[in-house]
């Protein structure tokens, strides 16, 4: 029963500017480095920080469209099922003779036909949500990588292939470069474009997006093969940089994906979030999984610390507003 | 089926003089007729490939690997009937079963009915957890479950130390919770139909019950007509999570074995024995007797897909190919419902 207004543009206020959600988040991230420092020594090592990010970036390249799908209202589960349904068949087509570059692009495109298939269903059957439908997509996709490769691993790539995962250019890691260039096109795509715009528009109140003369059916299909090609795009560096695939790849990283979309600020609610706290809430869970690990603290704790700190991270601004409520009453 | 006055919320008031129904609408209101059908053919198809399915001893096998994720899926379809969801009862399940295990492992000699009194109470627990979340801190459930999911398991890492809990640490008398029977039938089986009669008669014949689909159906008139919606949309996460507890116990008493990981993305197979049921995720919908089917046919998905030589890894496959096209024919019939219902308004 909240009210939703479409928030114009408010008057420039130093104390607003501090309080938005992404300085909460640059806060938590600053002081998770000064506890990372003063837990190792090792920690604070430009070597060794710059290879963190290697670690944890692959998961990060969905992050940059899911963005887009939260904010539309909807979700995608199905994103890990799609790392692996395109992981295993550029690996077999590949293993069956076709030259490697071929079989990237054709993991690309398999990436955005699973994607189109959710976008279609989802705009077709309006009456199923998201969730539903890449549910089942999501056991689908993943069916198919077992009937394909079975239980087996697939490998042996060319050399030059382990680049992608592993590789430096000027000394920064080309996944670093990669990501930064996508991220930074996926910003502009949602902040600077009349598409980002309609994004946010359907997230706040689809019907009145669609009356306003926005073609509501295919900007979601858009969205949605969006995340199914960066989910591609994740197969080849994961893949890379395993050397080999498996069916059961990336298991449970959309739960990751979703939790770092939602730790940054973008409400499952719709219309609301920027990119920038979805990228800040990336590497903020990196690097605390990096510093953790460096003192030995368990994957387990780990796991509780962060889904701690998303639902903290989703209470926090709904206690304010209560406050805010009593208040006014 | 003799409870259709679960379904008379959403089909109240119809006028006799609608006579001329669609065929959608028909079928409609058979739909679980319907899944029925489905079930009985797909059994016949399996029987005609390998005589050995129709047998006393591979449907009881059945029924007893069905009863766990059929008792789940009572406290899904309440969850899901409030426009929830839960992700968290995969972790719930693992945590209750991982404690039970490790306690019983401590004091073998305690009857085992103290084992599953446990493991309900540590999901009943958790499932308050969620409940004070999603109603007092309004996060939306998604969000809310996921997060715990986290949390809860790596509880169960940290209970554990990340070891295994094994059948020679367990007592005869915790495993017997799964291999035991009364009169013939599984403990596990009896368990099942006892979880089914109580929610039965829980969501269709008390005040509770009711609002549960009030409160699913349009929750702001439900707070106007004096529901206390945040005391149901907690009741319904604490029976999810006192199920989940049970079903926990169950499982590792079943599989003779606690792990960090037991039971991963199990939620999402109950999930989908819902949604093959006809619970709608868009709430207020949903029947015990559809969810019963529901689960029964991924039981039989299970059981009989290995049983006609279906290779295991084309199962899952096949299983996600059949939940697609249940839901779709759901999502087309429900239009033709609707077009059906606005027609007899024209009237």
């Amino acid at each position: 029963m909240e009210m939703r207004l479409i928030e114009g543009k408010k008057a420039f206020t130093w104390k607003g500017f501090f309080l938005q959600w992404e300085w909460m988040l640059v806060a938590i991230f600053i002081g998770i480095n000064l506890m990372n420092m003063n837990l190792s020594e090792y920690y604070w090592d430009y070597n060794s920080l710059r290879d963190a990010t290697m670690s944890f970036l692959d998961k990060a390249f969905i992050v940059l469209p899911m963005v887009f799908i939260i904010i539309l209202g909807d979700i995608d589960i199905s994103v890990a099922s799609i790392v692996a349904l395109s992981s295993v068949i550029m690996a077999d087509l590949y293993n069956m003779g076709v030259p490697m570059p071929l079989a990237m692009i054709i993991c690309l495109a398999v990436g955005a036909v699973c994607g189109l298939i959710n976008g279609l269903l989802v705009v077709k059957f309006k009456e199923l949500s998201a969730v539903i439908v890449t549910l089942t997509t999501m056991i689908i996709y993943r069916g198919i990588a077992y009937i394909i490769l079975k239980d087996q691993a697939s490998g042996g790539f060319p050399d030059w292939f382990s680049f992608f995962g592993w590789g430096y250019v000027g000394g920064i890691p080309f996944i670093l470069i990669v990501f930064t260039v996508f991220a930074l096109l996926f910003g502009l795509l949602l902040h600077k474009t009349v598409f980002g715009r309609s994004v946010y528009a359907m997230g706040n109140n689809i019907t009145a997006a669609r009356f306003s003369g926005i073609q509501t059916d295919r900007v979601k299909v858009i969205v949605f093969m969006l995340a199914g090609l960066m989910a591609a795009v994740t197969a080849i560096f994961l893949t890379s940089r395993m050397g080999s695939t498996r069916p059961n790849i990336a298991n449970s990283y959309e739960l990751d994906v979703i939790a770092m979309v939602v730790l940054g600020g973008i409400s499952t609610a719709g219309g609301k979030g920027r990119m920038i706290g979805a990228i800040i809430a990336i590497f903020l869970i990196g690097f605390l999984r990096h510093g953790l690990g460096l003192v030995n603290v368990k994957a387990q704790v780990l796991m509780i610390i962060i889904g701690l700190l998303l639902v903290f991270a989703v209470m926090i601004p709904k206690l304010k507003r209560n406050k805010a409520v009593n208040k006014g009453s | 089926m003799n409870e259709s006055g679960l379904s008379k919320a959403v089909t109240a008031g119809e006028p006799p003089a609608a006579a001329k129904r669609s065929l959608s609408a028909t079928i409609a209101k058979f739909r679980e007729l319907g899944l029925l059908g489905f079930i009985l053919i797909l059994m016949l198809a399996v029987q005609l490939r390998n005589p050995s399915f129709l047998t006393l001893e591979n449907l009881n096998d059945m029924a007893t690997n069905t009863a766990i994720l059929s008792i789940l899926a009572v406290g899904m379809m309440l969850v899901i009937i409030t426009r929830g969801i839960d992700l968290s009862i995969g972790a719930t399940l693992a945590l209750s079963g991982m404690i039970a295990a490790l306690f019983v492992g401590q004091f073998p000699d305690l009857h085992p009915i103290v084992s599953i009194l446990l493991g309900t109470a540590i999901g009943l627990v958790c499932g308050n957890v969620l409940g004070f979340l999603v109603s007092k801190m309004g996060i939306l459930p998604i969000i809310a479950t996921l997060g715990m999911m986290y949390v809860f398991r790596g509880l169960t890492y940290m209970a554990s130390g990340g070891k295994w809990v094994s059948a020679h640490q367990m007592p005869a008398s915790f495993k017997g919770i799964a291999t035991g029977s009364f009169l013939g039938i599984n403990y596990l089986i009896l368990t099942a139909v006892l979880v089914y009669i109580v929610a039965y008669y829980f969501v269709g014949h008390t005040r509770t019950g009711r609002q549960i689909y009030a409160v699913g159906s349009n929750p702001d008139s439900a707070k106007i007509s004096g529901i206390n919606t945040d005391k149901i949309l907690w009741l319904v996460y604490s029976i999810m999570g006192g199920l989940s507890g049970l079903a926990g116990v169950l499982w590792v008493s079943k599989f003779a074995s606690a792990q960090g990981d037991t039971a991963t993305g199990y939620e999402l197979s109950v999930i989908a024995a819902c949604v093959l049921g006809g619970v709608s995720i868009a709430g207020g919908v949903g029947k015990i007797s559809g969810v019963l089917l529901g689960a029964i046919l991924l039981g039989i998905l299970n059981n009989a897909l290995p049983l006609i030589n279906v290779s295991p890894f084309w199962q899952t496959g096949i299983q996600g190919a059949i939940i697609l096209v249940a839901v779709l024919i759901n999502a087309i019939v429900k239009r033709g419902v609707d077009r059906n219902n606005l027609m007899r308004r024209k009237i």
